[in-house]
């Protein structure tokens, strides 16, 4: 094919600005930057964007005070909606934009899904949020770490919960077939079933988003449950429980930090009360959770969400092993993670070998008077 | 036995929730032939109008019966006013286009609801106020089903009472029908057939409304994607029961809910849709056109 001379000029103009602006893309800038994946909207949104400010004020500190060793942090927001298809475009997305290091993702499907992304191109997350204990134990991700306890140290105070101090004798395990309720749930009726004390005589799934829940609230009747263990999120949960209240059931029933959110109770109203939950400890008494909280209501004039202390740990421990290592390389800074422990919110933490985090765990909550109250 | 009947009422209950969604899908089908996706988020936008009126009424102290009656007048009212705006916007230009682009717009216009909701309300979940009280003469029964579930039933067995006369004895509704026969026909007889489309339109929307608030206050919570699954659920209980018949609806629903419910009794709610999917494909084998509807080719 004959070109003319114009378009001949056009082709290497356009091959200069290309070859221009390549290296503008690969090589990393003067910062260093943090991707912050989640749940930013649909219906977990309130999960994930306490994660969002978090991460922003804990960067605003560190670039005022000059940035880690004179490197300015940069934020790259993306949302995920807590689903695994759109996780993976998510991931891609920041790796493709050069992203250095990730706070994200929010759900443990979701986290799953993107994680091999990121270790291919040498990633390190920091979840503050995603418990399934596959994501640590399996050691497939290497590149995996988090400020939140694995969910076994999770079913276990539920379950320890339901058979010593609500002494129930048969439980009922419901699920929500996803990979965080679902996964909560086995570690739940292995963890009973077990122990000798109570038998499981229930154990199904349910389909998020069904109109109505009431057959499996007859069959949990059916089943003469003496406690209802629900592995799962809150827009179930509160559906379940009230159907279950409008069904003259008192049975008890004990969920996870799925369901400790405040838009459950506010749903749930009246029928939240008295429904147990798991969730991280309590940290009303730590300084520095003071400050976080104290500056999130100045930046926002509002409290902070669900997940909020541990995203701040989150941001923390990676801006820590960041400094101490003086690199975002992957094996430098998981040893520095793993060996450099950082005062948060959450505690003073750092990370065993699977990414785990030493010194953080889950307490019981209960719904009294519209607030989680800490049970002992 | 007493768990039997508990099933069967769980899964009248599921029924009537699904046909009050399917009636107005069956009917926009029956009288157009097109499937309007965007119905589900016409319930949904229905239940957010239900929501915002009752919240700001209840603020205000006014009596339960009154704000029902509010809340419904003005959702159906709204509501209407979104099916009517969609089908000028997105069908009516496609009148007469292939069948299938008037079906991507319409999902396009589900999308697009979503959305628009999502960002103009929350993404959130937000907490449906109880409009239908605990009636004390249900006491005795309330554990196996509620006042809700009651007035659900009632009110689905009343709406496809009146849309069946409507669409024989009156004379918009004889309009509907012989639209639904031959458009080009029904012109030429003097039947002025986009009056007679947006009344259609308006009345499914209506029954939409309905359904969004009796079904929001049975479940007690609501947000921008209720439309979503509640729309799927009653589009297959519309195909199940024929689509078009509104009676077929109906019976499609209810037989989609009870199938759901005894699956998750008998078997196990893993289940639910494995049933709910495998009776629709076993009935379209052996009954193309569904339980009650008639043998017509050459539609979507």
């Amino acid at each position: 094919m004959e070109l003319t001379t114009r378009t001949r000029n056009l082709v290497t103009l356009a091959a200069v600005i290309l070859v221009l602006l390549l290296p503008g893309a690969a090589v990393a800038g003067d910062t260093i930057r943090i991707g912050v994946a989640g749940a930013h909207s649909g219906d977990l949104a309130s999960y994930g964007l306490p994660t969002v400010n978090a991460a922003r004020l804990v960067v605003n500190e560190v670039n005022a005070r000059g940035g880690i060793n004179g490197k300015k942090i940069e934020l790259l927001i993306e949302d995920d909606m807590c689903k695994p298809e759109l996780a993976t475009n998510t991931a891609t997305k920041l790796v493709s934009q050069g992203v250095d290091v990730v706070i994200g993702h929010i759900c443990s499907g979701a986290t799953k899904a993107a994680l091999p992304i990121y270790k291919e191109a040498g990633v390190i997350l920091i979840s503050p949020s995603a418990t399934s204990p596959e994501l640590t134990q399996s050691g497939q991700y290497p590149n995996f770490f988090r400020t939140i306890a694995s969910d076994d140290r999770q079913a276990k105070p539920e379950v320890e919960y339901v058979l010593n101090v609500l002494a129930a004798k048969k439980v009922a395990v419901i699920h929500d077939k996803g990979d965080y309720g679902k996964g909560l749930a086995e570690i739940a009726r292995k963890l009973i079933q077990d122990s000798g004390k109570g038998e499981v005589v229930l154990f199904e799934g349910v389909t998020p988003g069904a109109v109505d829940y009431s057959a499996i609230v007859q069959k949990i009747k059916q089943s003469q449950a003496d406690a209802v263990i629900f592995g799962g999120y809150h827009p179930e949960a509160s559906k379940i429980v009230s159907m279950m209240r409008k069904k003259r059931m008192n049975t008890a029933f004990v969920s996870d930090d799925g369901v400790k959110d405040n838009t459950f109770i506010k749903v749930a109203g009246k029928d939240a009360e008295r429904v147990y939950v798991t969730g991280p400890r309590d940290n009303s008494q730590n300084p520095l959770a003071q400050a976080a909280n104290a500056a999130h209501k100045k930046s926002y004039s509002a409290d902070p969400g669900a997940f909020y202390e541990s995203s701040y740990s989150a941001a923390l421990a990676l801006v820590n092993g960041i400094e101490k290592a003086g690199s975002t390389d992957m094996a430098l800074l998981s040893k520095a993670l793993q060996t450099e422990k950082v005062d948060t919110p959450v505690g003073t933490i750092h990370f065993d070998e699977n990414g785990d985090a030493v010194g953080v765990g889950f307490a019981m909550y209960q719904v009294r008077e519209g607030k989680f109250v800490e049970v002992k | 036995m007493d768990y039997f009947i508990e099933l069967f009422c769980s899964g009248l209950t599921r029924g009537a929730i699904y046909a009050l969604i399917a009636l107005g899908y069956t009917m926009v089908y029956g009288i157009i032939g097109l499937i309007n996706f965007a119905h589900g988020e016409i319930y949904m936008i229905g239940a957010f109008t239900a929501f915002i009126v009752a919240t700001v009424l209840s603020i205000y102290g006014f009596p339960l019966a009154a704000i029902v009656v509010v809340t419904g007048i003005s959702a159906a009212i709204w509501s209407s006013a979104y099916g009517y705006t969609v089908e000028k916007i997105a069908y009516k230009p496609l009148r007469n286009a292939p069948r299938l682009t008037p079906l991507i717009s319409a999902i396009g216009m589900s999308i697009l609801l979503q959305n628009y909701v999502l960002l103009a309300q929350t993404s959130d979940f937000l907490p449906f106020p109880e409009l239908i009280p605990e009636f004390a003469f249900m006491e005795p029964v309330a554990h196996i089903i509620g006042s809700s579930d009651l007035v659900i039933l009632v009110t689905t067995a009343i709406s496809m009472l009146l849309l069946t006369l409507f669409i024989k004895f009156t004379r918009l509704g004889k309009a509907m029908r012989a639209t639904a026969q031959d458009k080009t026909m029904a012109l030429l007889v003097g039947i002025n057939v986009d009056r007679v489309i947006s009344a259609t339109f308006i009345v499914g929307s209506l029954l939409a409304a309905i359904g969004g608030l009796l079904i929001a206050s049975h479940i007690g919570q609501i947000n921008f994607a209720i439309g979503f699954i509640a729309g799927i659920k009653a589009f297959t209980a519309a195909v199940l029961g024929g689509i078009g018949s509104i009676p077929g609806a109906v019976l499609g629903s209810l037989i989609l809910g009870l199938t759901e419910s005894f699956a998750t009794g008998y078997v196990s709610s893993d289940y639910e849709d494995v049933f709910a999917f495998s009776l629709l494909v076993l009935i379209l084998i052996f009954k193309p056109s569904g339980l009650l509807g008639r043998a017509n080719i050459g539609k979507v």
